[in-house]
């Protein structure tokens, strides 16, 4: 008999020193020792800089190239970077956009970006629905934020950024920055920004908002919150200002120096990316886009909470008669299978058996064209013996006169003689000869 | 790739905490800031703690549990009860208080077992505990496999058993043995030797190897589990618990005036025993142990491992059951984890 007294806790204060303040300790040291994870998506055209801001925002040299411009699609490459500072280890994942805005027609370039993120939202699911899984030491590469790359045009945002932004925001964390944005004076600066927002809003378009809910962030998040979207410039070559080696970039007109504030956003992006809110992008990351994800999935799937009986649904037992229907499927389709390749062998065999029919057909002509050919030249052979045997009899008989009309004559010289007898021989060898 | 902070700023980092002056900081970049980050976080959500106490009556539970929290948290403080009546089965009494210190906000559910022990045929006794405890479990896999979830699941699993072992100076009874092998598989599992001031040192030296030589030889592992130690470092601190449990310890909630300070003990005839002195009792590494060195430990060790052994036995559980109504073989199965 389980009974539960006091529904709700009841508050009760302590008399002494239990010692339970040093549970957040606690659960700091364990993540310190387990280390963290941070993921980062930069999505943006080519050349806007996002690989020198990753640089100067984590103050390392990531390796890569820069990448040429005749990309024919958009692919997402990731790369992670173990980083220590003191004694927390963060592995840093960051995904670059090769190829974004490159080519001609831009419609399906926010697609593969969206395939990405869902990838990595599978990969966790999969992990999670696994029977025996090993959640706490899996590597979570779903992305935390997803750095908007705005080219600075000053006017407005392009139709190919509003779109993928749309298509983006319930999947990630989205923080548009404004970049390589010394190329914009400060006035017109003010109206790009306040043009870009207004944009994003008439469009729906939700990006991320720095969380105000705990007082000791709210004020300096909800200031944040109004200097969005940050105008940033990267740069990791140094320059002395004074006495100083400072980040800037340096013009014949002037040095803009990285982090100063009064030239650009960038020490606000550090601030509200790393130093105030990481923990919090991957809160919103696990607790709500993967939570979205998955919901959608599962239902996809679908399992669904209570069936129209409002009877709850284990999962087990939607999970037997998925797995049932799948069995079934995939029997069906074996089935059908066997019966298009019993089908194609029969097809194959008629088609063969045609052939051979042929081939004997053809045999057949021509063995009689043969015969005939034969029977021909028999014939003809026939003919020309005949020819030689009738030249031949015409030819005795002609002798046969010619002798008796010699007899008659009487004179008939020993040359005729001996020719008449060498006729007679050669007749009596051709006429062996013919027979 | 590592980011050296530079030295010569650290004066202003501690002066500045979180938050850098721009031009100062070089190669600082505040990754770091995390820790803060999460500490706030934490200490906005707060922490629960669910701990269960099990034992025969009269062994003092429920002071113990008054004064590992220094406060009236137990069943008996609760509910007025005139006199204390031993139920005829065994009841399973859950009582959730909120409590805070220096900030730290903190939900304690107290879950008392009476009865357990108590009747003269304690066959199964363990049955209702365990089958409270897989409940538990239970509630958490349903929420968690919910399509629309909580966003913060609350956590009723039992984090820890406190099993009380009667100072009968010999060894374990066989109810103690059955109890804690069974129970040692789903739960982490602290034993003590209840109203341990009824031994002297020898005594209770003599019968904690003995405890220990039968928990070993029952192959029962309780807390800290060496199977789980993480790491060298771990397995040293771990080991010296090992060595220690399981620990004797008295409860009182009542003050008396010794030595000029007004201690929590028990008072005697012939003396009065400090609880949170070491040299009387083991209370306060008890406490140490549960409360201010290891409880992430337990909570963290119930969750990836209890609760998982839990959540694998029962998702495989109706598969099997299912397949073989159904006739498909298992090998069909081996592909597919889910």
């Amino acid at each position: 008999m389980v009974e539960d007294e006091g529904e709700g806790a009841r508050a009760v204060p302590l008399s002494g020193h239990v010692g339970f303040d040093s549970m957040p300790d606690q659960l700091v040291n364990k993540s310190v020792n387990h280390g963290f994870c941070f993921n980062i998506l930069c999505v943006g055209e080519t050349g806007l800089g996002k690989s020198t801001l990753m640089d100067t925002l984590f103050n390392t040299k990531f390796e890569g190239e820069p990448t040429q411009h005749n990309q024919p699609g958009v692919t997402l490459k990731s790369n992670t970077y173990e980083l220590q500072e003191s004694n927390v280890r963060l592995k840093l994942t960051m995904v670059n956009t090769v190829g974004f805005g490159d080519q001609i027609n831009k419609e399906d370039s926010y697609k593969s970006i969206v395939e990405f993120i869902d990838a990595q939202f599978e990969a966790y699911l999969q992990e999670e629905l696994k029977i025996k899984r090993t959640l706490h030491s899996y590597h979570d590469t779903r992305i935390h934020a997803c750095l908007y790359f705005i080219a600075p045009t000053g006017h407005s945002l392009k139709s190919l950024d509003l779109v993928t932004m749309k298509k983006l925001d319930s999947k990630v964390n989205i923080i548009p920055i404004i970049a390589k944005s010394d190329a914009i004076s400060k006035s017109e600066l003010a109206k790009f920004k306040i043009k870009i927002t207004s944009e994003l809003v008439s469009n729906g378009v939700q990006i991320y908002q720095f969380p105000t809910d705990d007082e000791s962030v709210a004020e300096i998040n909800s200031t944040m919150n109004s200097h969005l979207p940050f105008a940033v410039v990267g740069s990791t070559e140094e320059v002395k200002i004074g006495n100083k080696m400072v980040k800037a970039r340096q013009y014949p007109w002037g040095t803009v120096q990285v982090e100063n504030e009064n030239h650009c956003d960038f020490v606000k992006l550090r601030e509200m990316l790393i130093r105030v809110n990481m923990e919090d992008l991957r809160e919103q990351t696990h607790t709500r886009h993967y939570e979205l994800y998955r919901r959608c999935k599962l239902e996809e799937m679908g399992f669904k909470d209570t069936d129209p009986d409002s009877k709850p649904f284990s999962l087990q037992e939607t999970y037997e008669a998925k797995r049932n229907e799948f069995m079934g499927e995939l029997q069906k389709k074996e089935e059908e299978m066997r019966q298009m390749f019993v089908q194609r062998v029969k097809e194959k065999e008629a088609e063969l058996k045609e052939a051979e029919k042929e081939l004997h057909e053809k045999f057949d002509r021509l063995k009689k064209l043969h015969q005939d050919e034969k029977k021909k030249l028999e014939e003809k052979k026939k003919a020309l013996d005949d020819e030689v045997n009738t030249f031949k009899q015409k030819k005795t008989a002609a002798e046969l006169l010619l002798n008796q009309a010699q007899q008659a004559g009487g004179s008939t010289t020993l040359k005729r003689d001996k020719e008449r007898k060498k006729d007679q021989s050669v007749e009596g060898k051709r006429g062996h000869r013919l027979d | 790739m590592s980011v050296p902070s530079c030295q010569l700023f650290d004066q202003t980092k501690e002066e500045c905490g979180v938050m850098q002056s721009p031009l100062v900081d070089f190669s600082y970049v505040g990754i770091d800031a995390i820790l803060e980050q999460m500490r706030r976080k934490a200490m906005k959500q707060g922490f629960e703690l669910n701990i269960m106490v099990v034992g025969q009556s009269g062994l003092g539970k429920s002071t113990l549990m008054n004064t590992l929290f220094k406060s009236k948290v137990s069943r008996k403080s609760v509910l007025a009860t005139s006199q204390e009546k031993i139920p005829k089965t065994i009841e399973i009494k859950s009582i959730s208080h909120d409590i805070e210190e220096k900030g730290v906000r903190m939900k304690l559910t107290v879950i008392d077992t009476p009865g357990f022990g108590d009747q003269i045929n304690n066959e199964n006794c363990w049955q209702p505990i365990m089958k409270f405890i897989n409940d538990q479990y239970e509630a958490y896999l349903q929420e968690e496999i919910n399509i629309n979830r909580k966003k913060r699941i609350p956590d009723s699993r039992v984090h820890c058993c406190i099993y009380f072992i009667p100072p009968t100076g010999h060894c374990l009874r066989p109810l103690d043995v059955e109890f804690m092998k069974r129970l040692s598989k789903v739960v982490n599992i602290v034993p003590v030797i209840a109203k341990a001031d009824t031994l002297t040192l020898e005594e209770r030296d003599f019968f904690k190897k003995k405890i220990r030589e039968e928990l070993r030889s029952n192959g029962i592992d309780v807390y800290p589990q060496k199977e789980f130690d993480e790491d060298a470092e771990d397995r040293m601190i771990n080991e010296k618990i090992r060595e220690m449990i399981p620990f004797a310890v008295v409860g009182s909630d009542q003050e008396y005036q010794v030595n000029g300070r007004r201690l929590l003990g028990r008072k005697t005839k012939w003396g009065t025993i400090e609880v949170e002195n070491i040299a009387h009792c083991e209370f306060a590494y008890l406490r140490d142990l549960l409360i201010r060195t290891h409880m992430q430990n337990i909570k963290d060790i119930t969750s990836s491992i209890h609760y998982e052994m839990y959540r694998v036995r029962r998702l495989n559980e109706s598969n099997t059951a299912v397949t073989q109504a159904n006739g498909i073989p298992e090998h069909h199965l081996s592909a597919h984890e889910m």
